[in-house]
């Protein structure tokens, strides 16, 4: 009993740090820009499947994984540089379709030249399951759930302790006023695209030997990102964190004890409950218009 | 402008009735049936998206509630097709209904969610429910009769989904002028303002979604008995983002604009089928190129350049 719950847990938590980094990197491209990035699941797609490509290719795993992230995030950066800067101030919808067109071309490319075949990653420190009170848990669960954790105090102190982070932050405020103080605000919106496609990447990358990667990967972890996103309230850092972990835990949860023909279904019901009863998420700040 | 917009009205009627005479074959003739269909759906999401300014990334998953009725009744109840389609439309737009409410009390992003939450679980359940539905393969759908006559040729869909489409047309331009129209289009300008005038925002809001839905059950119905099989792909999330790709290409609260944008999403598919492989770049190139040059869609953009109000 204890030991199957802790197992689901285990899974959840594992998949819930992926959706966490994903809903962190939707966090970072609303904050700059107000856009809701429908290709952050394409980083996460690309960060896995080039980390399969260079390390057949033989590079050694460190770089391997490094080119996995920065190649991601020059794309974010290309995508923010021709599409998103050029219509700022268009319709949300107009912005939606033009994230959306992003994500097709990036997963059409992927398909094109890397096939559209399964592929696993080696994991990065064996195979051999840790036991606890009777459930296992893979060392690669360790290496997701410990390089979230960095990732999570690493942006802490970045929006906390350095100019550049708390021009970011700023600029979430109140663009205009940022842009009175002096802040550079399209050189945070290009920014946010390199930090956020570099977290969707390394989410990827990191949950790779777990689950495997394909072309078309990028759709669903990039949806239920976008879930955990608007769970822990759209905008909110912290909540974005939680929103993913709840996501993964519960999904788990429901896909071992209730149907894991649903298993896809289950964020996206949490989602429509918790916009029901509550509708800016968990941590969502209450906003007042100004007319 | 009354007079410029029902000019609009009888071009249309006129390219309706010619096209059947020129078209060299019945490929060409499925093709415009298909874009007729789109067109009457994103005339409905166009109201929704472009006059309301609210965003629908589920409504494939309404067009799957009035495929699938039409195909699950009939066949496992021996409902009457007519019977069935009415169901399956009266089911969308209460469940449209109850998920409205709530959400319209939000802004645009969450009803994004929302919408596309609810667009998901229900493909997913068509997916799964394979006892009912057929499951990933799909299901075959009985012909459509009404009073002992079957639809079973292309070209007597032709006319009907033709006339359904005039029908359409006259409809939103209708609804538009309406005091209805002038309410969506002023909640969409300022909601505090439209408020402060006395317009009821989230009612407004709610019909405006529930109207659309049904739209798309409805033709959803039509499609599943013109096709003659139903899939999920109907319902999948990729056809939602088609379907609002229509709308803001042709150009948000245009009439004529959605249908440009029906008839040009619907054809691009068969265009790119040439680029074997290439196909989902060439379609997200093309989405973010007509995006990036044309943020406020083809129609209006053309009309403010000539001069000329739509």
């Amino acid at each position: 009993m204890l030991a199957q719950l802790l197992q689901f847990l285990f899974s959840g938590i594992t998949v819930g740090a992926t959706y966490a980094l994903a809903a962190l990197g939707f966090t970072l491209i609303y904050n700059a820009s107000n856009v809701i990035n429908f290709a952050q699941g394409e980083f996460i797609m690309l960060g896995g499947m080039l980390a399969v490509l260079f390390t057949q290719a033989g590079l050694p795993l460190p770089a391997a994984l490094l080119l996995a992230v920065l190649v991601p995030a020059v794309v974010g950066v290309l995508i923010e540089k021709l599409a998103i800067e050029p219509v700022k101030g268009a319709e949300t919808v107009t912005l939606i379709i033009i994230t959306i067109g992003a994500s097709l071309v990036i997963r059409g490319l992927v398909q094109v030249f890397l096939g559209k075949n399964t592929h696993s990653l080696p994991a990065f420190s064996g195979d051999t399951p840790i036991e606890i009170l009777g459930a296992t848990l893979m060392p690669q669960s360790l290496w997701v759930l410990g390089v979230t954790a960095v990732v999570v105090v690493v942006l802490w102190y970045f929006f906390n302790r350095t100019l550049t982070g708390k021009a970011m932050l700023a600029t979430s405020f109140n663009r205009v006023a940022a842009e009175l103080v002096g802040i550079n605000t399209n050189g945070v919106l290009f920014m946010s695209f390199a930090m956020s496609a570099a977290l969707g990447a390394m989410g990827g990358i990191l949950i790779t030997p777990i689950t495997l990667t394909s072309y078309d990967v990028g759709i669903m972890l990039g949806l239920k990102g976008f879930v955990a996103a608007v769970l822990g309230g759209l905008g909110n850092g912290l909540g974005a964190v939680v929103g993913g972990l709840l996501v993964g835990v519960l999904e788990a949860m429901g896909a071992g004890y209730l149907s894991s023909a649903y298993k896809d279904a289950i964020p996206f019901a949490l989602i429509l409950f918790i916009l029901f009863f509550m509708p800016r998420g968990l941590f969502g700040a209450k906003v007042t218009d100004r007319v | 402008m009354h007079k410029r917009a029902y000019t609009g009205l009888y071009i249309v009627i006129a390219v309706l009735a010619v096209l059947p005479f020129v078209l060299p074959n019945s490929f060409y003739v499925d093709l415009a049936i298909r874009m007729a269909i789109n067109a009457i759906i994103v005339l409905g999401l166009n109201l929704l998206i472009g006059f309301a300014g609210q965003i629908s990334l589920g409504h494939a998953g309404f067009l799957g509630i009035g495929a699938y009725a039409s195909a699950v009744l009939p066949s496992h109840f021996g409902w009457n097709p007519v019977l069935a389609m009415l169901a399956g439309a009266l089911a969308t737009g209460a469940l449209a209904a109850l998920v409205a409410r709530p959400i319209f009390k939000l802004k645009g992003n969450y009803l994004a969610m929302a919408t596309l939450g609810l667009g998901i679980i229900i493909n997913i359940t068509v997916r799964n429910e394979a006892q009912w539905t057929g499951g990933p393969d799909g299901m075959p759908v009985p012909a459509f009769g009404l009073f002992g006559f079957e639809l079973t040729s292309d070209k007597h869909w032709y006319w009907v989904v033709a006339a359904l489409l005039t029908v359409s047309v006259w409809a939103s331009l209708n609804l538009i002028d309406s005091p209805f129209g002038r309410a969506l289009r002023a909640l969409h300008g300022s909601e505090v303002a439209s408020r402060v005038v006395g317009v009821d925002v989230v009612r407004y809001k709610v019909a405006i979604f529930v109207l659309s839905a049904v739209f798309a059950s409805l033709m959803g119905s039509i499609t599943a008995h013109y096709v003659g099989f139903v899939t999920p792909n109907l319902a999948d999330f990729f056809h939602s983002i088609e379907l609002v790709t229509m709308v803001v290409i042709g150009g948000m609260a245009s009439v004529y604009g959605s249908l440009i944008g029906a008839v040009l999403l619907t054809a691009l598919p068969q265009a790119l089928a040439t680029f074997e492989g290439w196909e989902t770049v060439a379609f997200g190139a093309i989405l973010m190129v007509c995006m990036i040059f044309l943020p406020k869609g083809l129609v209006p953009t053309l009309a403010a350049k000539f001069g000329k109000g739509d």
